[in-house]
């Protein structure tokens, strides 16, 4: 492949402009097909029996009663999804997730499911299984997991990453450490300190629609699955692999998702209902209900954070340390090192050193949300950020100006940084009439930067012309924030005819090459890469027919605005050939016109972004109201403006919900208290102000138009920066996320000495 | 499941009595639905009480206000004399879900649903409002407080249903007001909530006074000490002060997920001042 993705400056006509996107009209009218909006001929409803123990050996498990249930048409446990993993470890957990094999380790394990010819006959054959469970202690707080006195999980961990194997198997599945310089020197030079320790809770992803799927396996052994999934060719992958059949066998179609965020990167109900159409013989569709959402899908680590910065009176920080204790669900996971190695990722720092802990609790199995681990770090790291401005005597913004990495900067986490938006951002805001609004009694404002890798990945894309000169893109990454939309307005601009002539639609996975999810923001950067290399790849086909039709070499046929075009004084009577005029020909000058793609989209421009909240407390009740918000995000290339709005607006109302009032509250039992809407509260719309953006676009080298993901770091830096505000509205530092009104009510009273 | 729809209170008194197995009154679903749909509840039989007649009217009569059972708290809001007359009330009608979940529910189905944290009951304490209930023995009329006994418990006999809320006149220089403390705007469930209802003499000084609690104990307290705070003064500082203090250790509130032990008796006493401030301008007091 020759593609060249190196940025190249362009004066854009499609792209940058705001069309309605092809998928808004179904989605505001009800048609869009969601995953559970899809049914077929003679379906069965799938239910999953649930662990209420947060850990417990499973010692049977009785499903005779149930399968004798009349319209009961399959009853499966883990023996009925043998452990095809050969050695895996990573998949033996996707599938002792799925289906506890030995025991029960949170509240809401599946440990057996049934398929029935109705809801209400599924339900009472759930009653009838008979599990027999021998309860153990359990531990669901991060930090108490990591004592001696804890129960352990699995027997079988032993904490990775220390300098000797340990002898006993702990909790901690793992230490990482990231840094550089001396950090003991540095701090040897501070004239500043701040140390402080930080908690955060686990929070939900919140998606709308919960997991669906359908699935149908058929006797000869192929199989279809329609699913709500961040990415198909991974659940194909993960489904095959867990139920021994081969990729190319089952195929699977997305259906429009109703929000995942991170959470629908990783399977659950789908190797079940496979699993319960193979012993039925029947389509199976097993939808989730929110409580099953809350108690086994999703959720974020909950952390323990310790941060300590030193700065010079003149307001260098001298050195940056900070621990990251995540919680990982009952299985091993890399969010405390994510953690540990985006904590200082905004900052030119001489000494930094980040540890982070891998900490298994009898919660769901953490997955990814949003910029997986960051926001905590950030929480951490820019709280005392702001406390050290404080103490030097300087103000937020000009301390963080001071400290922000550039181009040339050596990233905490390894990596030398290209040209960067951190310090662009920092420089808006201040000069953001945000930052000079007056504020009224008990009101407080506050700031913080936040920091994303952003990801390229795996990516396949078709580009077929019709006759009639319009154009159809098959893309492989799930459309979760307005993709579809982009990709058309990149074609358009490629081809050089208007967007209204483009339709793009998510292709299943038969119908494509493999395509990595769509998560680290990726879908837009790769999936334009891939759409600008297949029109390109078109666009040479295109100026072969011309040639063709001329009957002169290709070399002499440029593509400008749409259109083959004769170069040069000898052609100077041909007409151009309009792309429309040369695919109506098509049939006779060589059959259709496609163009395709496959590449690995590498080079995806790390993200930054600065946040500005005002925030009200009511001091004697604890309640907050946020005022006003402002996002100001580096977008590379903002490719539909709407959308990358939508993006850092929908970041940044996540990230005000996670800081005032989402969590998951466990009793004393282990169980989770809240599995619903009422009790986990995620903001509604009166929670909150019209949230203003600016977009920023400093080009991406790596992607042609300069283009960097956008969908993740706008949920960074809230947090932090709601707690810079409440702290300041309410006289107290905010240390425990969310701040939600005892919290705040508590530590004011505290600070008042009541 | 059996569905039917009478159109007399006889009719539907006769068939809840007469029922074998659990029955349910249906007027706007908007508790029972969502109880049928997690499985809490598995009704033979719900006895839809909506084409009843009368039960969907407000009635203003010479002794005040009947509320039928049926009337979706909505309509509380569109009633100007209600309104005016019972502002607290309405307020409290009002907060109960959302506008869509307001158009359903009724006051009657908050009352019955027996949550410690109902929105509207707290409002009707202290209102004075009272229970206009059919049984299969013939009618009877009860104080609103002694209709919950517990959470999801009441006092209603087998075959007894709630006709009416029935709101006195009102006095002059009387006022009412309803606060409730969430988390959130709206869609929330009170974590603490207070309403109070004052009668003020010529001269602003309070003559009598109802106040109530809400989500503070297993049921809604109807907090006498806290009326005889404010009786016989103006609400001038000192009243106010005891008035918080007393109503903060009224409570008997529970450490849950939507709250602390601590974080509610503050709370009920800010509530308490700060509706009392309200009714009290309501009832034109300066």
């Amino acid at each position: 492949m020759n593609f060249d993705p190196r940025f190249a400056g362009r004066n854009f006509t499609s792209v940058g402009t705001r069309p309605i996107r092809p998928d808004g009209v179904d989605k505001v009218t009800g048609r869009a097909r969601y995953g559970a909006d899809f049914n077929m001929a003679g379906q069965l409803v799938g239910r999953v029996l649930r662990s209420p123990h947060a850990h417990a050996t499973i010692r049977k498990i009785d499903t005779s009663k149930a399968e004798k249930l009349a319209g009961v048409k399959a009853v499966i446990t883990a023996a009925d999804l043998p452990d095809l993993t050969d050695g895996d470890a990573a998949m033996y957990d996707i599938l002792d997730n799925c289906m506890a094999r030995k025991k029960a380790l949170y509240d809401g394990h599946a440990v057996a499911a049934v398929a029935a010819v109705d809801a209400r006959t599924a339900r009472q054959a759930l009653k009838l299984i008979e599990v027999d469970y021998e309860v153990l202690p359990h531990v669901t707080d991060v930090d108490e997991a990591m004592k001696h006195s804890a129960p352990v999980l699995n027997d079988a961990i032993f904490t990775e990453g220390l300098e000797e194997k340990p002898a006993k198997p702990s909790n901690v599945a793992k230490r990482t450490q990231y840094g550089h310089g001396d950090v003991h020197q540095g701090f040897g030079q501070a004239d500043f300190v701040v140390e402080r320790s930080f908690k955060t809770e686990q929070t939900h992803q919140g998606y709308i629609e919960p997991h669906a799927c359908v699935a149908n396996v058929s006797s000869d052994g192929t199989a279809d699955l329609w699913v709500c999934t961040q990415g198909h060719f991974v659940y194909r992958q993960h489904c095959a692999q867990l139920l021994g059949m081969e990729a190319s066998k089952l195929r699977v179609t997305s259906s429009e998702i109703g929000g995942g965020f991170g959470g629908k990167t990783h399977v659950w109900a789908e190797p079940v209902a496979l699993a319960l159409s193979r012993k039925a013989g029947r389509p199976v569709k097993l939808v989730m209900t929110r409580d099953e959402v809350f108690r086994a899908s999703g959720p974020t680590s909950a952390t323990s954070i310790d941060v300590r910065i030193g700065a010079r009176k003149d307001g260098t920080i001298t050195a940056a340390e900070a621990t990251l204790r995540y919680s990982c669900g009952p299985y091993a996971g890399m969010w405390a090192e994510l953690g540990a190695m985006t904590a200082f990722a905004c900052y030119r720092l001489e000494n930094v050193k980040t540890v982070g802990y891998e900490v298994l609790v009898n919660r769901p199995k953490t997955a990814a949300y949003r910029a997986p681990s960051a926001p905590m770090a950030a929480f951490a790291v820019e709280s005392a950020v702001d406390e050290l401005a404080k103490e030097v005597g300087m103000d937020p913004v000009e301390f963080r100006i001071r400290n922000a990495a550039r181009e040339g900067t050596r990233s905490s986490y390894g990596p030398v940084y290209g040209p960067i938006g951190i310090g662009p951002t920092l420089e808006a805001a201040k000069n953001h009439p945000h930052m000079k609004a007056p504020l009224g009694k008990n009101q407080g404002r506050g700031m913080a930067c936040g920091f994303w890798f952003n990801f390229g990945g795996q990516t396949c894309t078709d580009l077929n012309i019709g006759m009639d000169g319009s154009v159809s893109l098959a893309v492989g990454t799930v459309d979760v924030g307005g993709s579809r939309a982009s990709l058309s307005l990149v074609a358009a601009e490629e081809l050089g005819i208007a967007y209204e002539h483009v339709k793009a639609v998510v292709a299943d996975t038969s119908s494509l090459g493999y395509n990595d999810m769509t998560d680290g923001s990726r879908g837009t950067f790769s999936s334009s890469m891939a759409t600008i290399s297949a029109a390109r790849n078109a666009i040479k086909i295109l100026r072969e027919r011309a040639a063709q039709t001329w009957d002169i070499p290709v070399e002499d046929v440029v593509w400008e605005k749409g259109h083959a075009i004769a170069k040069g004084e000898k052609y100077g009577n041909l007409a151009a050939l309009s792309l429309k005029e040369i695919a109506a020909k098509s049939g006779t000058t060589g059959g259709p016109i496609a163009g395709h793609s496959e590449l690995v989209a590498d080079g995806a421009g790390v993200s930054f972004a600065t946040h500005i909240c005002d925030i009200e407390v009511d001091p004697e009740t604890g309640a907050t109201r946020v005022l006003r918000y402002t996002v100001v995000q580096d977008a590379g290339k903002a490719v539909h403006p709407t959308y990358v709005e939508g993006q850092y607006q929908g970041g940044a109302a996540q990230g005000i919900g996670w800081a005032l009032n989402e969590e998951y509250i466990y009793g004393k039992d282990g169980r989770l208290q809240n599995p619903g809407f009422l009790d986990y509260r995620i903001p509604v719309c009166s929670d909150l102000p019209m949230i203003d953006t600016q977009i920023l676009e400093i080009p991406n080298p790596n992607h042609p138009y300069g283009v960097r993901g956008v969908g993740e770091t706008s949920i960074v830096p809230p947090l932090a920066a709601i707690a810079n505000a409440v702290s300041n509205a309410a006289g107290v530092r905010m240390t425990h996320i969310p701040m939600s009104p005892p919290r705040i009510l508590a530590a004011i009273e505290a600070e008042r000495g009541d | 499941m059996r569905y039917i729809r009478p159109l007399s209170i006889e009719d539907a008194v006769g068939q809840l009595a007469g029922a074998a197995g659990p029955a349910a009154i249906l007027a706007g679903g908007s508790d029972l639905l969502v109880r049928m749909k997690g499985g809490f509840v598995e009704p033979e039989l719900i006895i839809d009480i909506k084409a009843i007649e009368g039960l969907s009217e407000i009635r203003e009569t010479a002794d005040g206000f009947s509320i039928g059972a049926a009337v979706p708290c909505a309509a509380l809001g569109e009633n100007a004399a209600l309104n005016k007359a019972w502002p607290g009330v309405v307020e409290a009608a009002k907060l109960i879900g959302s506008k869509q979940v307001q158009g359903r529910c009724t006051i009657t189905g908050n009352l019955c649903n027996a949550s410690p944290a109902a929105d509207s009951v707290p409002a009707l304490v202290a209102a004075g409002a009272r229970a206009l209930i059919a049984g299969p023995s013939g009618k009877r009329t009860v104080p609103v407080e002694a209709v919950p006994t517990g959470p999801g418990k009441t006092s209603l006999a087998k075959g007894e249903i709630i006709e009416a809320i029935l709101l006195d006149r009102r006095a002059p220089r009387s006022g009412d007001a309803y606060l409730r403390f969430i988390p959130r705007t709206e869609m929330d469930i009170a974590v603490v909530s207070a309403g109070v209802n004052l009668t003020l003499d010529e001269h602003g000084v309070v003559k009598s006074a109802r106040v109530a609690l809400g989500a503070v104990a297993a049921t809604v307290l109807l907090v006498e000490e806290a009326a005889e705070a404010l009786i016989g003064r103006k609400l001038d500082e000192a009243a106010l002060e005891r008035l918080a203090k007393v109503c903060a250790g009224a409570c008997r509130p529970i450490d849950d997920k939507r709250g602390t032990v601590e974080f509610r008796r503050k709370v009920a006493g800010v509530l308490a001042r700060r509706a009392a401030t309200t009714a009290y301008a309501r009832a034109g007091g300066k």
